[in-house]
């Protein structure tokens, strides 16, 4: 046996039969078994709240659905007070996706972008100093954001939706008839900076992870700065990566208040999406919760219920894109 | 191919702190010199010094001339990266990238040279891995990560890896400290091979292995935790391990140090 393999045995978790015979031995004692309790407690807890949660949500939305006149994945209208109730989900769908999309699309590459430079160009100081900057921009209140976008980013979009409607207004989806820019898109850019410190941050984390010895191999081989990059810390980081994107994500599919204060109210899917209009799942219910009937507020938690399953959804594929390539991670180098 | 290497007047700093001082040496092509001497001494500091490797740690600057044939690399307008593809290294510990498999971190730094084509990449991945004598224990799994390899294997790839670009100079920096004896062996035969074909200087905390593998050995020295590291000498290695010339190198290679 040589020696590297001899190092990662003794870093192997212990195994079933040595954890169980050491909490065998534990439990005799008071204050292991009173600590075993409340670890086993909290960990009991923790299912018994999901499942009294799904329970509820569940219970609710068959309510709201077995009185449902129009098909609830597809319809476009939200009237769940009518009678007969009439109310579907393809809005909402519509535009939770088609924003967290966008938002996707542009803090990503610039969150790997500001993780990268803070870890491997900038000088030490500058970069902490980014750092920290957008650790700022993580603890501002999404009511924050809310304001800074529909006063401020809103109205000084104008430029950028002519510019984007003279160039691409032809392909239809980024078509503009000089509406206020309270769309899908609007929310997709204000969702890119409220994700963006989250997926830095957790980049970041994981850039600073590669071993020294990994970046020095692809030095030795005549990588420029960037080739080093390319070579060995990006694939070094890409689970970790994904993992920060699906952070980032959860929060642009979830996000509410920003999003109901930008939006504008139309309840409707537009070709453009620079048009006003549209409706996400978080910011429907929002907005409508309040003023809602029995009815109004099962139709809200059936709509809730599906973002939780789409969250779930999403969730699961990143870990199946983490796990095919687990054998290739950094991990067992 | 194998060059000759010329030193002269070599300091290395960290930051203000002068790490080595003024060492001035000659490597033969087709020969292996060792370096051998206590921690500290400045050795791999050395070595690093012969691929501009050195620059990289924050702080990190050199002074005086490495002379690679009629090049000098610290010379005006040299490209460290450059230097880097004419001169490879292998490290202490085994390194291939963990993301990629074995054929990938043989073809790395032929990639990094320009794109070949599959044909021609495959049979450089091929020599380059007899090379290493690591063909017949890997080739029925080239397309396996190469961090699923033994230790001893591992190291051999990063040689593979290392001589896939043809280098004209091989640094090895205490290539087997970090493996079983066995796998030790196997390196230092491969050595003897490797010669026929490169200039190489392998730096050694195993006296017994600076005097099987090498043909020329450098001991290094420090006055004291804190001073410049020094050559003390340079000669065959036979002479250095029975009559050497010098009586600190006597009493480092007999265990009197210190």
């Amino acid at each position: 046996m040589d020696t590297t393999t001899a190092t990662h045995q003794q870093t192997e978790p212990p195994t079933p039969e040595a954890g169980a015979e050491r909490a065998a031995r534990g439990a005799t004692r008071p204050g292991d078994r009173i600590f075993l309790g409340l670890s086993r407690g909290s960990g009991i807890l923790v299912l018994i709240v999901m499942a009294a949660i799904a329970a509820f949500l569940t219970y609710r939305s068959v309510l709201a659905l077995s009185e449902n006149e129009a098909d609830f994945l597809t319809s476009f209208e939200w009237d769940p007070s009518g009678s007969p109730p009439r109310f579907g989900i393809a809005v909402l769908a519509f535009g939770t996706v088609v924003s967290s999309v966008i938002a996707m699309a542009i803090a990503v590459p610039v969150a790997v972008g500001i993780a990268l430079f803070i870890t491997h160009y900038a000088p030490r100081k500058l970069g902490g100093t980014i750092a920290y900057v957008i650790d700022l921009l993580a603890a501002v209140p999404s009511i924050v954001y809310g304001l800074w976008g529909a006063l401020a980013l809103v109205p000084h979009l104008n430029g950028l939706y002519g510019w984007l409607d003279d160039y691409f207004g032809w392909t239809g989806v980024l078509s503009w008839s000089g509406g206020p820019a309270r769309s899908l898109f609007t929310v997709g850019i204000l969702l890119a900076i409220m994700i963006l410190p989250i997926i830095t941050n957790v980049s970041r984390e994981v850039f600073r992870q590669v071993p020294r010895t990994h970046e020095e191999a692809a030095l030795a081989l005549g990588a420029t700065r960037w080739e080093v990059i390319r070579m060995a810390v990006l694939p070094f980081g890409r689970s970790g990566v994904i993992s920060a994107s699906m952070l980032g994500l959860g929060r642009a599919l979830g996000e509410t208040m920003a999003v109901a204060m930008v939006l504008s109210p139309v309840f409707d899917i537009r070709a453009s999406l620079l048009e006003p209009g549209g409706g996400t799942f978080a910011q429907n219910i929002a907005s409508k919760f309040n003023e809602a009937t029995v009815m109004g507020q099962d139709a809200l938690i059936a709509s809730g219920l599906v973002l939780f399953v789409i969250t779930l959804l999403v969730n699961g594929a990143a870990r199946l894109i983490i796990a095919r390539r687990k054998e290739y991670s950094g991990a067992n180098a | 191919m194998a060059k000759r290497i010329d030193v002269s007047g070599l300091n290395a700093y960290y930051g203000s702190f002068l790490a080595i001082e003024d060492i001035s040496m000659a490597v033969e092509p087709h020969s292996v010199t060792a370096f051998i001497g206590p921690s500290g001494c400045g050795k791999s500091t050395f070595l690093r010094t012969l691929n501009r490797m050195h620059e990289v740690t924050p702080g990190g600057r050199v002074e005086g001339k490495v002379m690679l044939d009629d090049e000098n690399l610290y010379g005006a307008g040299i490209d460290p990266v450059a230097v880097r593809r004419e001169v490879g290294m292998v490290f202490q510990r085994p390194n291939p990238f963990p993301t990629m498999s074995v054929y990938d971190n043989v073809a790395a730094g032929l990639r990094l040279n320009g794109s070949h084509r599959k044909a021609a990449l495959d049979d450089i991945v091929e020599k380059s891995l007899r090379g290493a004598n690591l063909w017949n224990e890997v080739k029925d799994r080239l397309n396996k990560p190469g961090s699923g390899l033994s230790g001893g294997q591992q190291q051999r790839l990063c040689i593979a890896r290392a001589i896939a670009v043809e280098p004209d100079v091989l640094l090895m920096d205490e290539p087997c400290s970090a493996l079983d004896p066995i796998s030790t062996l196997a390196i230092e035969d491969l050595i003897g091979e490797l010669k026929e074909r490169f200039t190489i200087v392998i730096v050694t905390h195993n006296m017994q292995q600076a005097a099987r593998v090498s043909d020329r050995t450098a001991f290094f020295n420090l006055a004291a935790v804190g001073r410049p590291g020094k050559l003390i000498e340079i000669d065959d290695t036979e002479r250095i391990f029975s009559n050497p010339s010098v009586q600190a190198t006597e009493d480092y290679i007999s265990g009197r140090f210190g």
